[in-house]
């Protein structure tokens, strides 16, 4: 492997990181804070994405559906906890997956039902499409530096949110105690609100940003679900921190596992059987990846609390 | 989701043909309607009902039922439609997969299966069944026409990939096949991947001289967008499946000008494919697809059976249906000893026809095109 080959790799695990990141932060605050299992977290990815297509479609602005899709998104989001999850923190995790899992379901064929079975056009603005030039002579896409960027930027305005102000003080202590806080006077229930509203909003901007360079279709959100929770499980359920760490390791061992693995085995094996083999086991790295996590610290890399 | 709809295909006007002799025949279809491949679904449906209320036959009547993509799910519909509906034909799934789980059982208990997609080398090499017809394509026939193509082209050193899953690796293997060239790089992607950054960075660095990919549906979008963000400009060649008219919408300017391989599009010069393109956007409002084609030809294939036979003589329906004794859109149609079509397969180039994004057939890749799975069946 060249050395641009590998910088260009790396990237590419940091940009599909950071876009896991966005998914996983949402799910881990709504399981650190409620206490709430959201197989439906997908599903508002998907919403996020067909917002953004249907105004781009619309008004051809791309920075317009990207407001769209953070607006839709967590409208959909509040909406959901006002009348079906508000329902579940108190039952037993189990009536949670059910109940979000017929989430999923609505929310595929309602959205069918809206814009029908053929997947719908998003596509990157002019202003961000083509490949530039990095140092060393790399060509890469401008529109994934983009999302690097914007990946990271969200990244650090939510540690400020965290950390610096009385709502990221009042989420902290929900995570740690949440009788505690409600008899200190907080008003609980729209805090939970809130927060199931901005995490549905980051994974609608993550379907969004995604769906330009990809298929805006229905069921789009549920492969990015599963690898949002083994981001989480990495990263030890409820920490922020550990969503960041455990996307950008989740994106880089898929990345480089789907080159690496294939160069690993043609060493010696024909070049088919090679490919396939390699192809395989690099799509079990990351399932690996978490179990070696999961032996080492059972709670993940920053858990604890939970 | 449950979709269960009877629909008797009733007639308006049966223009002059009188009643021949033959019986009624109850179809059962078993294909995608919801869910992420639902598109590929509801056309094949379409067509297929589309040419039944142009026949205006009475004595057809079909009953629909959604398989949502789970092997499951079609063998319990299948299990449903033979016991209960009393089926005689069955017809209708989408995916090789469905369609292996489906068919050799359907067709142990008599039953004939008319595929209007599905053509794994499976069912046309050892487990091919004398009461099972495919009127799509085996699954290898327009890999090897992009292989063709790929010679006339004058490609020397592609690049090709293809899911890791049998589909493809039948794939790749079709392409090489008839492929002359060398191959600077073989990649298996993951089923349903919708990054493809990392195997087009092994493409640039390859120095390949031409791409062949096979990613159906929603993986083929993802691909192709990304492909033509990333400024490489190696002509791509594929099968027609990341070319539907379904699909092509969604992935917009970045197909512009690529290749690709079909038995069937909308051009062909012929009064059967005319009628069948006005019709169907007369009824859907919208283009047809290779999909809703095989649909059509499928309804037409077995609309021509029942005029000569009557479902209830096995042998006799079986000869009828053999015969192909109908206008397909596609001009040519027989079928090899495997029951496997033998026809003519297409290069096309996407272009757009006002803001619509289509496909023009630019020229034959492969004339009378059987399988390779003919000697291996055994009826």
């Amino acid at each position: 492997m060249t050395t641009i080959l590998f910088i260009e790799q790396v990237l590419n695990g940091l940009q599909f990181g950071v876009m896991l990141f966005l998914m996983a932060a949402g799910l881990t605050l709504v399981f650190g804070v409620m206490g709430l299992i959201n197989l439906a977290h997908g599903s508002l990815y998907m919403v996020g994405a067909f917002a953004a297509a249907a105004v781009a479609g619309a008004t051809g602005s791309f920075l317009l559906a990207l407001i769209a899709a953070l607006a839709a998104a967590a409208a959909a989001g509040a909406l959901v906890e006002l009348l079906i999850i508000r329902r579940l923190y108190a039952r037993d995790h189990l009536d949670q997956v059910l109940a979000t899992f017929a989430l999923i379901l609505i929310f595929s064929e309602g959205t069918r039902w809206l814009f029908g079975s053929f997947p719908l056009y998003l596509d990157i603005p002019d202003y961000l499409s083509g490949p530039v030039t990095l140092p060393g002579g790399i060509h890469y896409p401008l529109y994934r530096l983009a999302l690097i960027a914007a990946g990271l930027a969200v990244a650090a305005g939510l540690f400020l949110l965290i950390s610096r102000t009385r709502l990221g003080i009042q989420i902290r202590a929900g995570e740690s105690d949440r009788e505690m806080i409600a008899a200190l006077g907080v008003d609980i229930s729209k805090l939970y609100t809130i927060v199931f509203a901005l995490g549905a909003a980051l994974a609608g901007l993550a379907g969004a940003l995604v769906g330009a360079i990809q298929s805006v279709q229905v069921g789009m959100g549920e492969p990015v679900l599963i690898l949002a929770f083994v981001v989480i499980v990495i990263g030890g359920i409820g920490s922020i921190k550990g969503a960041l760490i455990g996307a950008l390791m989740v994106g880089l061992t898929s990345t480089l596992g789907s080159i690496a693995m294939p160069a690993l085995f043609r060493m010696f094996m024909d070049n088919s059987a090679a490919s396939a083999t390699g192809s395989a086991v690099s799509s079990m790295l990351i399932y690996i990846l978490m179990a070696a996590v999961l032996v080492w610290r059972p709670k993940g890399l920053f858990g604890g609390a939970v | 989701m449950k979709l269960k709809s009877l629909i008797a295909a009733a007639s308006l006007a049966a223009l002059g043909t009188a009643a021949m002799a033959e019986g009624p025949v109850k179809v059962g279809m078993i294909t995608t309607l919801s869910g992420g491949g639902a598109g590929l679904g509801i056309d094949v449906r379409d067509g297929f009902m589309l040419a039944a209320k142009m026949a205006g036959n009475d004595n057809l009547s079909v009953v629909i039922e959604d398989d949502q993509r789970k092997p499951e799910i079609a063998v319990q519909l299948a299990d449903k439609m033979i016991q209960s509906d009393k089926v005689d034909v069955l017809t209708g799934i989408i995916w090789s997969n469905l369609a292996m789980a489906v068919v050799p059982a359907a067709t142990a208990q008599g039953k004939f299966y008319l595929s209007p997609n599905a053509g794994p080398s499976a069912l046309a090499g050892k487990g091919c069944d004398k009461n099972y017809f495919n009127v799509a394509w085996q699954n290898d026939n327009l890999h090897e026409a992009a292989g063709g193509y790929a010679n006339s082209a004058g490609f020397k050193n592609s690049f090709i990939l293809a899911p890791n899953y049998p589909a493809g690796q039948d794939a790749l293997t079709g392409y090489k096949r008839l492929y002359k060239g060398g191959l600077a790089g073989e990649v298996f992607t993951q089923l349903g991947q919708k990054d493809y950054a990392s195997e087009i960075a092994q493409i640039r660095a390859s120095g390949a001289d031409s791409v062949f990919f096979f990613l159906p549906g929603g993986m083929g979008i993802s691909f192709l967008k990304q492909y033509a963000d990333s400024g490489l400009d190696l002509p791509v060649v594929g099968p027609a499946f990341s070319f539907d008219q379904g699909i092509l919408q969604a992935v917009g300017d970045a197909a512009m000008g690529v290749k690709n391989t079909s038995q069937w599009n909308k051009d062909i010069d012929n009064a059967a494919n005319a009628a069948f393109v006005t019709a169907f956007q007369a009824e859907y409002g919208r283009l047809p697809s290779l999909y809703a084609s095989q649909g059509y030809d499928t309804a037409n294939l077995l609309l021509s059976a029942m005029a000569k036979a009557d479902v209830g003589d096995a042998d006799a329906f079986r000869a009828a249906l053999m015969a192909a004794d109908f206008d397909s859109v596609r001009g040519d149609f027989k079928f090899s000893a495997n029951h496997h079509p033998i026809q003519d397969i297409y290069v096309r180039e996407v272009i757009k026809e006002g803001d619509v994004y289509t496909n023009k057939i630019i020229g034959t890749a492969l004339e009378d095109h059987s399988n390779v799975y003919v000697d291996e069946c055994k009826m």
